[in-house]
């Protein structure tokens, strides 16, 4: 058909168009620029508390914004928030569906949310008046499992999902409010910009999509990685987001350059990434990878400054606390461990 | 027939995917230089006040309990 050609050869012109004029502002390199920037020294973080009672692989962690609690989910069934300065349960959720694989904390700390192979995000408010917790809402329209989920605030939520779309929900009246479709293979991992107007989405189709979340648009997508992006978060200034791949590299993608600066890489890590966390200054890059370690980099010079090594295996979930104290990380050998 | 609404369904993905990236097109970039510079800018600016970096000393660590007093 003359149309679908004409369409195809458009397409075509424009990736083209694309690459060339991201190749205009490539005036220097990340490295380059970076020269003359002293290597950050060796950075030694030792475990300071274990988080202990999951009995089964933990999949996803998510500090709350008040910088001691966070939220943990295991296939279990549970999903636990912990005082992490006295590794007290301050809850301990039993869920509908034990096979979960996202969970967060909402910035107000009312409420926790939750989903996986059950394709719901499931929404408990913490903060009920008889003091027991109870799932508010189940949000359910995804065609595919929950695979992230960060709450925008105590009325709006994203997920992101393996049906290969991104919703915006609205949590009071439970339904979709913007569907957000273009990746071509399962969403895995999501981030919201510190602005809250943006958020990321990195997928199976080895790209990361930035996504305007009020116009409901697409605004720019990132390739370059050689596998499924499981791991997706924003530099702390916005202006960059970082991916982590089962490619064993993690890339640094610049939002207003429109591309990749560095890839994150070392011929002695062959195990894909499944979670990522900057520090607050964004000079480290703490990356959980599936042969039990995290890797520290140094973000600027690109290279390893650190391990973290203490989990008897896969690290799943890693985060960094809003005030940068703390790392935590989670593991399928059931425990969370905080260090700095 | 079937083959029609199976051609017009790809010709309108066709014309969204296009659509697509005449928006990713048109997006305003700025030099590499400018960006790289701007990073680096942030983590130094910010390098004192990021605990994992600096290290925390154990009287200021939360998740530490203080030490009894030591005289060297």
């Amino acid at each position: 058909m003359g149309e679908m050609e004409e369409l195809r050869k458009e397409a075509d012109n424009l990736k083209d168009q694309i690459t060339e004029a991201r190749k205009v502002v490539q005036d220097t390199t990340l490295q380059e620029a970076v020269a003359g920037t002293t290597l950050v020294g060796r950075v030694q973080l030792k475990t300071r508390k274990t988080l202990r009672g999951h009995l089964a692989k933990i999949y996803a962690m998510h500090w709350g914004t008040d910088t001691k609690l966070c939220v943990s989910a295991s296939q279990d069934g549970k999903l636990i928030v912990w005082d992490t300065l006295t590794t007290n349960k301050v809850n301990a959720i039993p869920l509908k569906s034990s096979w979960v694989m996202t969970c967060a904390y909402a910035p107000s700390g009312n409420m926790v949310a939750c989903g996986g192979l059950d394709n719901m995000c499931s929404i408990y408010n913490l903060k009920g008046k008889d003091g027991n917790v109870k799932v508010m809402r189940e949000l359910a329209a995804h065609t595919g499992y929950l695979s992230c989920c960060r709450f925008l605030s105590d009325s709006e939520i994203i997920t992101s999902s393996g049906d290969c779309t991104c919703i915006l929900w609205d949590i009071e009246t439970g339904t979709e409010k913007t569907i957000f479709a273009g990746h071509l293979g399962d969403c895995m991992s999501l981030a919201v910009s510190p602005d809250f107007k943006m958020f990321i989405s990195g997928a199976c189709d080895f790209t990361a999509k930035l996504w305007d979340i009020r116009e409901a648009t697409c605004r720019q997508t990132f390739s370059g990685h050689e596998s499924d992006i499981n791991a997706i978060g924003f530099f702390p200034n916005g202006n960059a987001v970082i991916t982590g791949s089962d490619d064993a590299t993690c890339k640094l993608y610049d939002l207003r350059a429109d591309q990749e600066l560095i890839t994150y890489q070392d011929s002695g890590i062959m195990c894909g990434v499944t979670s990522l966390a900057p520090s607050l200054s964004g000079r480290l890059l703490l990356a959980g990878y599936d042969d039990f370690n995290v890797n520290i980099w140094d973000m600027l010079k690109a290279e390893r400054v650190g391990v973290l090594a203490g989990h008897d295996n896969r690290v799943s979930c890693i985060g960094v606390s809003s005030d940068g104290m703390a790392c935590c990380t989670g593991s399928w050998d059931s425990f969370l461990k905080i260090w700095n | 027939m079937s083959n029609n609404s199976a051609n017009s369904s790809n010709l309108v993905i066709a014309q969204k995917v296009v659509k697509q990236l005449r928006l990713e097109a048109s997006v305003r970039r700025i030099k590499v230089s400018q960006a790289a510079a701007d990073l680096k800018t942030f983590c130094l600016q910010n390098a004192h006040k990021d605990p994992l970096l600096m290290g925390v000393p154990s009287s200021d660590n939360p998740f530490r309990p203080p030490k009894s007093c030591a005289l060297f």
